[in-house]
């Protein structure tokens, strides 16, 4: 079978004057973007610069306004995500879209011909996966699965109609290190076989590592195309933000108050079979200090935020103290009432409505922490919209939130951008006590230094922050003290001047030192 | 060639306006179709059926009689719909609130008081809403699906109703109808106008609509609704309870369900019978979703299946057939409400298929 892919010039795709309008506003304006066979190709740019836009084009999952698309030579309109297909186009998305109730094999059946029966899905399914160093069962239940396996399904799925290019869009920003490695190879494998790559991140490090050629959009403008290996990754930053990327500076002369915010013996039970349970948590935040709290993903971090934030009260009052009073039963208002902040890990569905605008976002979080000011009519609490509006316009001002329109639905934001504003509405309120759950994924080297420097001038202005995350660099920047967590248990905390990578990487490991002591055997 | 639906990128707002008015068309239609199967003129059975209800005053009242139960029950409804709880019972609602609000009447007769229409109206609320409190309290504590709990209890309502009215509470002076005894005056719920029947449950049902229009527009209430109705997760961020929200959603609508059964009762029957209901609290599931679970869209939609009742009683006199017809139009509507709502998520496309095989061969 003669694959009409390979062709004599060896471009792939070529875009020209492509150009993507919401109402007056130009996510994507005029874009110009060459993709070689057998390239691994970056797109960078901060966040809202268009990029999620403009594969959504390639795609077919959005028309463009304007502009042209060429796909081996031939002008393409490609008007559905089926037709992406047809072409040889492969796509994974930034949110991925499966069904949590059906299998592996059932969620890949559901993109492919109706013909094809489940049972040589599987097995092509498994085949590939076999193939590219991605296990993975295709009997297994969604919901039962990691991120990181959730998202080998979509390589699979992708894969499997045999596609010339795959566009990742933000890949890792959900994944551990480890499971970043192993997709790497992947890419590198795919590489190999001629096909091409579209790649998104804002992890300029992975890029130089991994892409051949790098384009940079901002503002929906390509601003510049480079080799990202003859680059650093603070040239690169400069490339997408326009001028540099501020470094954090920590702590310095940080005053060590009272303790605002401490967890004592805090013991969980699963609450679902893939839920892990806590054992025996204890921590302090005082006032100005930053604790981050380092670990794999999915080893009780969202736990431990649930019991912190009160979204899911513990039975025993004393286990959570919010300025060293007991709040173990009480719901997540009476502790913002307390002069606590909380900010989720998952945007989408749980830190916002997507339907919902920004305005209805900000009265999600802070209907009671500041119902004098947003609300009226006494009993019938009525909603005021002009109070609200005029704090989510100061937010969004405040944290440079990027967005069409003055109070557009949260879902038309861009991933980071959102994330800024929800970070912002708690900053906003400048809480005595602050818990954040990766605080800065899927946002821009800017941003996330933006993020990261207002988390350490919170501390620096006497509140208590706890910092939940995976990157270890973010840790670093903003961390006073460092604990790390693993199935379930927390570490003790350690100054973050006197560890290191490589002892966290140890901690990590579940090797507790001295809160394990002889129980470490357990962990081999 | 096929038919195909695709999603579309963003939620079509011209097809959330037209969707009940392509519905509503397609109905007639496919009515007319149906009229001319039973091989009648389609043209005068429609007239018949839908506009001579209109053409006078009295027919008007009776749109309004019918109308009350349907705006009341279906804004009720909305409120639950919008929270993700799906009251299917609204009928055994109904007929609860009636029993209970006719214990004054029936069993308290000598009582006469200008209180005793009050306290009525009041006790027909708390039996509706008791009665929503059964799959609340399934729902919230046990995890039971509510569909069918709530759905399985109208037949207990009916079948209570049905035992009351031949039992303990027959007319003693009835020569053994099932039927209770004849509301005093004072048990009376009063005539709104002077020119016709509509009594005040009409007011009733507008008061409702518009406050619950109010409380989803304006209020943290409606706020606490909308963000439940859309992610449970999002709405315990917020500090909201689903538990709770299932508790409120059910009471809130049983109440104005049982409000729209002892205001026809005392209204409309004045007394109780077997049957007091043509099925009030399932075409109320159709004016929710008609009226777009949208407090004003459902008056208009209330207004609309009342008619269908009317036009069933007047077509089975002027042109002979089945009041059945009724029920084939509701569920004509609803079917097609629901399916055209499709098109505010899809686009319709066709696709041919030699196109596509020609295509197909292609690529190998
Ligand atoms: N459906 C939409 N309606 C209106 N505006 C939109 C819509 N989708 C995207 N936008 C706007 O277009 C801009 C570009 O968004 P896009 O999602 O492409 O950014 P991005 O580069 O992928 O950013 P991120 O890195 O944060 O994911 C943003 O300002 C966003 O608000
Ligand atoms: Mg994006």
């Amino acid at each position: 079978m003669p694959v009409k892919g390979q062709i004599a010039s060896g471009r792939l795709l070529a875009v020209s004057n492509l150009t993507k309008l919401f109402g007056s506003f130009a996510a994507c304006n005029a874009i110009n973007l060459q993709i070689e066979s057998g390239e691994i190709h970056a797109l960078l740019g901060e966040n809202g610069a268009g990029k999620s836009t403009l594969v959504k084009m390639l795609f077919g999952v959005l028309a463009p306004t304007a502009g042209e698309i060429s796909w081996m030579g031939d002008n393409v309109r490609i008007t559905s995500p089926g037709e992406a297909r047809k072409l040889g186009i492969g796509m994974v998305f930034q949110h991925f879209s499966l069904f949590e109730a059906l299998t592996v094999a059932e969620n890949i059946a559901l993109s492919m011909d109706r013909s094809i029966s489940l049972a040589r899905v599987a097995e092509e399914a498994s085949r590939l996966s076999r193939v590219y160093g991605l296990p993975l069962d295709p009997n297994a239940h969604v919901a039962d699965l990691s991120v990181g396996e959730r998202q080998r399904i979509e390589i699979v799925r992708a894969l499997l109609q045999n596609p010339q290019l795959i566009i990742l869009d933000e890949p890792t920003s959900v994944l551990t290190p480890q499971e970043a490695d192993r997709l790497f190879e992947t890419l590198l494998k795919l590489k190999a076989e001629g096909r091409s790559v579209l790649y998104i991140s804002h992890r300029l490090e992975e890029v130089q590592r991994l892409c051949d050629r790098a384009t940079v959009l901002r503002h929906g403008k390509v601003t510049g195309a480079c080799d990202p290996r003859a680059e650093t990754p603070a040239s690169l930053a400069r490339m997408m933000v326009g001028n540099d990327v501020a470094v954090v500076t920590p702590e310095g002369t940080n005053t060590k108050g009272d303790v605002q915010l401490e967890a004592r013996h805090l013991s969980v039970a699963a609450r679902t079979p893939f839920a892990v349970s806590l054992k025996d948590v204890s921590l302090k935040v005082r006032a100005g200090e930053v604790l981050a709290i380092a670990g794999v993903a999915g080893n009780g971090q969202s736990e431990l935020f649930d019991a912190l934030s009160g979204e899911y009260p513990v039975s025993d009052d004393n286990a959570v103290q919010i300025r060293q009073k007991p709040v173990g039963t009480r719901n997540i208002n009476a502790r913002r009432l307390m002069g606590a902040g909380f900010v989720p890990e998952e945007r989408h569905g749980h830190a916002a409505v997507s339907s919902l605008s920004l305005s209805d976002n900000l009265v999600l979080a802070r209907n009671q922490s500041d119902r004098r000011v947003f609300l009226g009519g006494g009993f019938l609490k009525i909603i005021r919209q002009g109070a609200i509006k005029a704090a989510a316009k100061r937010i969004s001002e405040a944290m440079d939130v990027r967005k069409s329109g003055e109070d557009p639905p949260a879902g038309s934001l861009s991933g980071g951008n959102l994330q800024k504003f929800i970070v912002g509405r708690e900053l906003d309120r400048q809480p005595a006590v602050l818990v954040v759950n990766q605080p800065t994924w899927g946002v821009d080297a800017g941003a996330a230094s933006r993020i990261r420097q207002a988390l350490v001038d919170l501390a620096k202005a006497g509140s208590a922050v706890l910092v939940i995350s995976q990157d270890l660099d973010e840790i670093f920047e903003v961390a006073t003290e460092i604990a790390v967590i693993s199935e379930g248990r927390l570490s003790d905390p350690y100054p973050a001047r006197e560890l290191s990578r490589e002892k966290i990487g140890l901690l990590m490991g579940g090797m507790h030192g001295k809160t394990e002591g002889a129980g470490a055997e357990h962990a081999h | 060639m096929r038919i195909e639906l695709e999603k579309r990128a963003k939620v079509s707002a011209l097809f959330s306006i037209l969707s009940p008015f392509i519905a509503f068309a397609l109905t007639i239609v496919f009515g007319g179709i149906m009229f001319a199967l039973l091989g009648k003129n389609p043209v005068a059975a429609l007239y018949s059926f839908f506009v001579e209800p209109l053409s006078e005053v009295w027919s008007l009242h009776e749109l309004a009689i019918k109308a009350a139960p349907l705006i009341l029950i279906g804004v009720g409804l909305s409120v639950c719909f919008r929270s993700n709880n799906w009251n299917i019972g609204a009928e055994g609602q109904f007929i609860m609130g009636a029993i209970a609000g006719s214990i004054l009447p029936v069993v308290f007769y000598d009582w006469q008081s200008p209180l005793v229409l009050p306290l009525m109206l009041v006790l027909g609320m708390i039996g509706g809403a008791l009665f929503a409190a059964i799959p609340a309290f399934l729902k919230a504590h046990m995890n039971t699906n509510e569909i069918l709990t709530s759905l399985m209890l109208v037949y207990v309502a009916q079948l209570f109703l049905d035992w009351l009215v031949r039992g303990p509470w027959r007319n003693p002076q009835g020569m053994n109808f099932p039927e209770t005894r004849t509301f005093g005056a004072d048990a009376i719920l009063p005539e709104m106008i002077a020119s016709g029947r509509t009594h005040w449950g009409f007011a009733f049902a507008i008061i409702a609509a518009l406050a619950v229009w109010f409380m989803m527009r304006y209020t943290l209430r409606g706020f606490e609704i909308t963000v439940l109705g859309q992610s449970e997760r999002a709405g315990r961020f917020a500090g909201f309870s689903s538990r709770k929200m299932i508790w409120f959603s059910m009471l809130f609508s049983g109440a104005l369900a049982g409000l729209a059964g002892i205001s026809e009762v005392s209204g409309a029957i004045q007394q109780l019978r077997p049957v007091i209901s043509p099925g009030y609290g399932f075409t109320a599931i159709i004016v929710a979703f008609l009226g777009r679970l949208n407090p004003l869209g459902i008056i208009a939609a209330g207004l609309v299946l009342a008619l269908t009742y009317l036009g069933g009683e007047a077509a089975q006199l002027s042109i002979g057939v089945s009041d059945k017809v009724t029920r084939v139009f509701q569920g004509l509507l609803l079917f097609f409400v629901l399916s055209c709502d499709t098109l505010i998520h899809y686009r319709i496309r066709l696709v041919r298929e030699r196109f596509a095989a020609l295509k197909a061969d292609e690529a190998h």
